[in-house]
C-alpha cells in the first residue's frame, strides 16, 4: 500500500493553494479590480467575525449547519431510494421497461428547474428543499446504480447458485457488493449535485443557510458576504467528499486494494 | 419412477442419451449429440476434446447450468433440474467473488446453506490449509497469483462439501510451470478427500496425469469417440514410458478423426 504523507505531495499541495491566495491578494491589491473585489484579508476577517456575530438569524455556522442538513437528508434519501430503484432496473427486465424510459425523460432536467414547481406544491417549508436537493442525487445514484447491476458477471451469479444462495443471498451477497464501487462513484457526483441544488433552492425561498448568505450579500452589494459564502462553500465540499472517499476505501477495499 | 437414475451399485453420475441444441437467430446449433455417460462414485473422469467442442457444455449440464434439450442427467440418483451444492464447481476463469477474502470466498457456500459460523470456519480453514493457503484467509483475490487463485477455486468447492466436483479446465490459464505443479496438488488434494470428478480439458498430458479413466470427445456436435482407462499407479511421471504409450493412445484416436 501506498504512504499516506508523501511529504512531496504535501508541498505540492501547499504550494498550489498559497499560490491561489497570493493570486488573489495581488489581483485585489494592485490592479483595477482592487475598487470593486474584496481581497483575502478583508473576507477572513467578516468570516472569523461572523462565527460570533450573527447575519440575519444565525452565525454562520447555524447557515452552514442548516444547509449541511437540507444535503444530508435530500442525499440520503435520494441514495436510498436511487440504489433501490436502480439495481431494480437493471435486475428485472419489467422494472427496466417500466422505469427506464420515464427515467430517462426526467433526468436531463436539472434541480433547478423543479424549484418552482416544488415550492407549488410543498411550500416554502424545510421539504421542498429536501427534495430539491434529493432529485440531484437521485439521478447520479440511480443511473449508476443501474449500470452497475447490468454489468454483474453473470458467471458469479451463477457460482453462487451452484454454492446453493437463494436468490435473497444473492442480491445481497453478490449483486450488492458487486455494484458498491459504482454506486459509491454516483453518490460521489450526486454529493456534489446535492451541495449544488441545496444553494439554489437556499437562493428562491429561504431566510437561512449558505445559498442564503450569498443570496443576501449579493442583495445588500456586500461582494465580502458573497465571498465569505463561497469559501465556506468550497470548504464543506472539499470537507464531504474527503469523508465519502474515506467511507469507499473502508467498503471498497477489495477494490481499492488492487490499484 | 425412473429406473435409470436409481443408484446402482455406485454409479453417482448417470447422463442418459443427452442432447443439447442452442438456437440463435433462427439457427439451431446441436452442440451435444446423444451422450450418455456413467462416472462411479470417486472416479476420477476426464472429458477429453478439441478446443471447441461441447465439453464445457456438457458440463454445464451435470452442473445444472444448462437443461439437456433431449435426455436426462442423473446425479447421486436424482435428477438434475438446476444448479446445486450437491455438485462443486471449479471454474477456468476462477470466478472468485472479488469482494470477499480467501476465507469469504471458501466459506461462501457453507454460509449460504446457513451452516454457523464456528463450524464453516473450521471447515474452510481446513480447505484453506489443504490447497497451501494458510496465512492468506485476509488476502482479497485481486492480490493473489493465477495459481493461487485457482487453490482458492478448489477450496471453495470443497468446503460445500458436494458429492461431485466439476472442473472446467481449472489450469487452462496458468503457465507451464504453475501448471504442472497445480496437477500434482490437485492429485494429493483428490487423494486425501475423495471425491466424484470430472474434469475438462484439452492437454493429453494432464488428462494421463489426472485420469481414472479418459472420455475423448469428437468435434461438434459432441459423441463420445473412446474410453480409455488409465491404471498407472499415482504419484504418476510424465515421462513414464506407460504414461506416454497412453498419451500416443490419445492422440491416435484423436488423428483419426481428421
Amino acid at each position: 500500500m501506498k504512504k499516506k504523507f508523501d511529504p512531496e505531495k504535501v508541498l505540492y499541495a501547499t504550494a498550489s493553494i498559497v499560490f491561489f491566495f497570493v493570486a488573489w491578494w495581488f489581483i485585489t491589491t494592485f490592479t483595477p479590480a482592487k475598487n470593486t473585489t474584496p481581497g483575502p484579508v478583508e473576507v477572513f476577517v467578516l468570516l472569523i467575525t461572523s462565527f460570533t456575530k450573527p447575519i440575519g438569524e444565525y452565525a454562520i455556522l447555524g447557515h452552514l449547519i442548516v444547509s449541511m442538513r437540507r444535503v444530508l437528508v435530500g442525499f440520503g434519501c435520494a441514495t436510498i431510494l436511487g440504489i433501490i430503484l436502480g439495481i431494480a432496473m437493471g435486475s428485472s427486465k419489467y422494472a427496466e421497461a417500466i422505469f427506464k424510459p420515464i427515467f430517462e425523460l426526467l433526468r436531463p432536467i436539472p434541480p433547478i428547474a423543479w424549484i418552482s414547481l416544488v415550492i407549488l406544491f410543498f411550500g416554502i417549508g424545510e421539504l421542498p428543499k429536501y427534495i430539491i436537493c434529493g432529485i440531484g442525487a437521485f439521478t447520479n445514484v440511480t443511473l449508476n446504480s443501474y449500470t452497475a447491476a447490468k454489468n454483474v458477471d453473470l458467471q458469479l451469479i451463477g457460482c453462487a447458485k451452484m454454492l446453493g444462495t437463494s436468490e435473497r443471498g444473492i442480491f445481497l451477497r453478490v449483486i450488492l457488493p458487486s455494484c458498491t464501487p459504482q454506486i459509491f462513484a454516483g453518490m460521489q457526483v450526486g454529493l456534489s449535485t446535492a451541495w449544488m441544488a441545496v444553494l439554489a433552492a437556499e437562493m428562491v425561498g429561504a431566510r437561512e443557510g449558505c445559498g442564503w448568505l450569498i443570496q443576501r450579500g449579493s442583495d445588500t452589494l456586500n461582494i465580502t458576504l458573497v465571498m465569505v459564502g463561497m469559501i465556506v462553500i468550497g470548504t464543506v465540499g472539499l470537507i464531504l467528499a474527503t469523508v465519502m472517499r474515506a467511507a469507499e476505501r473502508r467498503l471498497c477495499s477489495w477494490n481499492v486494494m488492487g490499484e | 419412477m425412473e429406473c435409470d437414475g436409481r443408484v446402482k451399485e455406485n454409479r453417482m453420475i448417470v447422463a442418459k442419451d443427452v442432447k443439447k441444441t442452442f438456437e440463435s437467430m433462427g439457427n439451431v446449433n446441436e452442440v451435444v449429440e446423444k451422450v450418455s455417460l456413467e462416472v462411479k462414485e470417486n472416479e476420477f473422469v476426464v472429458l477429453f476434446g478439441p478446443g471447441q467442442c461441447g465439453k464445457t457444455t456438457l458440463l454445464n449440464l451435470i452442473a445444472g447450468l444448462e437443461l439437456p434439450t433431449e435426455g436426462k442427467v442423473f446425479v447421486n440418483g436424482k435428477e438434475v433440474t438446476g444448479p446445486g451444492p450437491d455438485r462443486g464447481v471449479v471454474y477456468q476463469t476462477t470466478a472468485l467473488f472479488p469482494f470477499c477474502s480467501v476465507m469469504g470466498n471458501v466459506e461462501f457456500g457453507p454460509k449460504s446453506r446457513g451452516i454457523d459460523k464456528k463450524t464453516r470456519r473450521e471447515r474452510a480453514q481446513y480447505f484453506i490449509d489443504l490447497v497451501g493457503l494458510t496465512g492468506f484467509e485476509k488476502s482479497f483475490p485481486n492480490r493473489l497469483s493465477g495459481g493461487m487463485r485457482q487453490r482458492v477455486g478448489i477450496a471453495r468447492a470443497y468446503a460445500n462439501n458436494p458429492k461431485v466436483m466439476l472442473m472446467d479446465e481449472p489450469f487452462g490459464h496458468l503457465d507451464a510451470q504453475t501448471r504442472y505443479m497445480m496437477e500434482e496438488e490437485l492429485q494429493n488434494i483428490w487423494q486425501k478427500e475423495k471425491r466424484t470428478c470430472v474434469f475438462v480439458t484439452n492437454n493429453s498430458e494432464e488428462a494421463v496425469y489426472l485420469a481414472d479413466r479418459i472420455v475423448i470427445l469428437t468435434n461438434t456436435p459432441t459423441q463420445i469417440k473412446a474410453e480409455i482407462e488409465v491404471n498407472l499407479p499415482r504419484p504418476r511421471k510424465y515421462s513414464d514410458p506407460e504414461f506416454l504409450k497412453i498419451r500416443r493412445q490419445i492422440e491416435d484416436i484423436c488423428e483419426e478423426t481428421l
